[in-house]
């Protein structure tokens, strides 16, 4: 997982996004055990206290539990991903929404492209028996 | 102990007239790594110099972990100066060696494994090393002390960006909840990932000390685009 940071927003916000969408995609998955505040400072090349603000910050959400002793873990609870998972989807459908009105295509049109692609993609893979 | 890491009140350097530093007022907590940012001439160097106690102020005072800079700060202080001063005959290993004699608290072995990983030649004398390289050295033994304060002046500009990336990941790996890291340098964007606080000097006086997400979060911007705002030429 490639750790990449923005210059607009808080360091913590971007490091508690990423360990998000690695519950969501890996390599965090449901229930399993996350590397320590400092192996993760280290893998994102950022501060320990930075990791531990964005680690409360998805404690406070439920997505993560702290277990005494052995560590910190991603929940057992599939509603709270799927919550997660479905605030990150309308969060990239609005951005894209938001640049394809800004290059002058409507709403609609918008749709329109995205199924013309999903169509493309669907075909692409008959061709290769995907 | 879990008091400041570094202390000044109404801190003042003259040399001769030319003031370098005009009644700076600074706590700095244990267990942060801050950065020390200005442009050249604007007292970082003054600032470490003093608390490393090599210069005495005009005016005002300092604590280093509750001390006056002087013997007990120093055996808690780990300092990276702006130029090397290590013997020219001496080898690489020899320096650590040194190191071993001189502080009770140096870590040897950390510090042939730090060697070893900036692949720095042990038995190579300083005299044939290369600038970056001699700086590669120094910074091995400053890194290697367990040190309550570390100042680090200029720690990554001489050395090349992967060097750049394994210092960085030095700091972070040995971060401490009791010690400190003041870093001045001109390379923000390159550390302020690592930062959690920032204090900006401009000719000799403070114009800032805030905690870098905060100023994110405030402006939305990020510390090296502020620094080149607020220091445009």
């Amino acid at each position: 997982m490639a750790w990449q940071f923005s210059n607009d927003r808080p360091i913590y916000l971007q490091v508690s996004d990423q360990i998000v969408s690695g519950i969501l995609a890996g390599p965090f998955r449901k229930g399993e055990k996350l590397p320590s505040v400092r192996e993760l400072a280290v893998l994102a090349a950022v501060n320990p206290n930075t990791v531990q603000r964005a680690l409360s910050e998805l404690e406070s959400l439920g997505l993560i539990e702290t277990q005494r002793n052995t560590g910190k873990y991603v929940t057992q609870e599939e509603g709270l991903i799927e919550m997660a998972k479905q605030k990150r989807g309308a969060l990239l459908a609005a951005e894209f929404l938001k640049n394809m009105t800004a290059l002058g295509y409507t709403g609609e049109q918008a749709i329109d492209l995205l199924r013309q692609t999903k169509g493309e993609e669907g075909k692409a893979n008959e061709r290769t028996g995907v | 102990m879990n008091g400041p890491a570094f202390e000044c009140r109404g801190l003042t350097k003259y040399f001769a007239r030319n003031p370098a530093l005009l009644d700076i007022n600074i706590t700095l907590p244990a267990g942060k790594i801050i950065g020390l940012l200005g442009p050249n001439g604007s007292g970082k160097t003054t600032l470490i110099k003093l608390a490393c106690g090599l210069l005495t102020p005009t005016e005002g005072r300092i604590r280093v972990c509750g001390h006056e800079p002087g013997i007990e700060s120093k055996a808690l202080v780990s300092y990276l100066p702006e130029r090397t001063y290590l013997p020219e005959w001496m080898t690489a290993i020899d320096c650590l060696r040194y190191f071993r004699d001189f502080y009770a608290d140096f870590d040897y072995a950390r510090a042939v494994s730090m060697l070893q990983s900036l692949q720095v030649p042990a038995d190579a004398v300083m005299k044939t090393l290369s600038k970056g390289t001699k700086e590669k050295v120094q910074l091995v033994l400053v890194m290697s002390r367990r040190a309550r304060l570390y100042l680090l002046d200029e720690p990554i500009g001489g050395v090349d960006p992967a060097a750049r990336e394994y210092i960085l990941e030095t700091i972070l790996k040995n971060y401490s909840e009791d010690s400190t890291v003041l870093i001045s340098t001109h390379l923000i964007a390159d550390v302020e990932k690592v930062l959690d606080e920032f204090i900006f000097l401009q000719n000799g006086q403070l114009v800032s000390y805030a905690s870098t997400d905060s100023l994110r979060e405030d402006l939305g911007k990020s510390i090296d685009q502020y620094f080149r705002e607020v220091f445009r030429c």
